[in-house]
């Protein structure tokens, strides 16, 4: 019933679940789109749950306990995820200034803590 | 001779592909995608694949949010799973090519011969095009976005490529701060890209719902966050529409 990344390998996993779900939308966009409605309720529906998925994938990547970004105390990675947040939000939403202040601050965290 | 126009066509097209590769090239979002990409690469050698999956990952899939969950997903969750939260990430493809294919709309341009440029769309070389195209003839079109498209996928392996090589040999904690730039570039785009207040909502509570259903340990983790979150958002968003609705005269 779970079929897993080790049943299969990792070159037919990436065609079959990375490639084929994606890909699949651009082929319908150029073959049965005619005049679809962007604001239909059920692609605002769906435009929800993938922001929501995107978020959760977010979480735990920063939440990971697992690899290199776990010698990082996990209260040092969500306060430099603030951080940057803030930074986005005070530079008028720059993404780039976003980053370089979440980077900054999980690099002085680290060292503070002295990882 | 009767060879004579159709060279000089292919020749003339291979002109406008290598001018829409130089707008790639100097596009300010080569940049962008060479950094993020550099977060994917790193992310990809640590949970074990090899280079040449992440190179051939960034030509299939061409999608930073699709990748992000491929690549962190792809070892622990069930394929049934990552296939949904690929295909789930993608749904926004679908209204970007509708919007994109009037623009190539000229005599003897076939449906085939727009498979690679729907195949090149990605943000970057949607906004990039949309905003190109207009000025370029219409027979020139799919060999520039064609251009431009290679131009930034480009970027994208060259940041994918340099990621995974330094991840292999950084000293852990600054492999770890590489690794944090994935997160964090998925965290400000995504916001940046939330202006309504679905979007916002959508990620926010994804953001709590998200670790909750992990330590609940329920399985399918991510596409219960998603159904769940997603849906109060989408609900809250109906229910602000009718009353906007109601207090218009």
């Amino acid at each position: 019933m779970k079929l897993l990344v080790a049943d299969i390998g990792p070159a037919l996993a990436l065609l079959l679940v990375g490639f084929l779900p994606n890909e699949i939308w651009r082929l319908a966009g150029l073959f049965l789109v005619r005049g679809l409605d962007e604001k239909s309720q059920v692609i605002i529906w769906v435009r929800g749950v993938a922001t929501a998925m995107l978020a959760g994938v977010l979480a735990q990547l920063v939440l990971s306990t697992t690899g290199a970004l776990a010698l990082i105390p996990v209260g040092v990675r969500v306060g430099a995820a603030v951080i940057g947040f803030a930074a986005f939000l005070i530079a008028r939403r720059s993404v780039f200034a976003g980053i370089v202040a979440g980077e900054l601050a999980v690099m002085a965290g680290a060292y503070w803590f002295g990882v | 001779m009767s060879d004579q126009p159709s060279e000089r066509a292919s020749a003339s097209s291979t002109h406008v592909f290598l001018e829409g590769l130089k707008s790639g090239v100097w596009s300010v979002f080569f940049l962008v995608l060479v950094g993020n990409y550099l977060g994917l690469g790193a992310l990809a050698f640590e949970f074990g694949f090899s280079f040449w999956w992440m190179a051939a990952s960034t030509l299939l899939v061409w999608a930073a949010p699709a990748q992000v969950i491929l690549i962190s997903t792809l070892t622990t969750s069930a394929l049934l799973e990552v296939a949904l939260a690929v295909t789930l990430s993608s749904v926004r493809f679908l209204p970007m090519v509708a919007a994109l294919l009037p623009l190539f709309n000229a005599p003897g341009v076939r449906q085939r011969d727009l498979l690679l440029p729907m195949h090149l769309t990605a943000i970057s070389v949607w906004v990039e095009g949309m905003r190109l195209l207009p000025a370029r003839p219409r027979g020139e079109r799919v060999a520039f976005y064609n251009g431009l498209g290679a131009g930034l996928i480009s970027g994208a392996l060259i940041g994918g490529a340099i990621g995974f090589w330094l991840a292999a040999r950084l000293p852990p904690l600054l492999a770890a701060t590489l690794l944090f730039f994935t997160p964090m570039a998925l965290l400000m785009s995504t916001s940046r890209n939330a202006r309504a207040l679905l979007d916002r909502l959508a990620f926010a509570l994804g953001l709590v719902v998200g670790p909750i259903i992990g330590w609940l340990n329920f399985g399918l983790d991510l596409m219960w966050t998603g159904l769940i979150a997603g849906s109060i958002a989408y609900a809250v968003h109906r229910w602000r529409e009718a009353q906007a609705a109601r207090h218009k005269p």
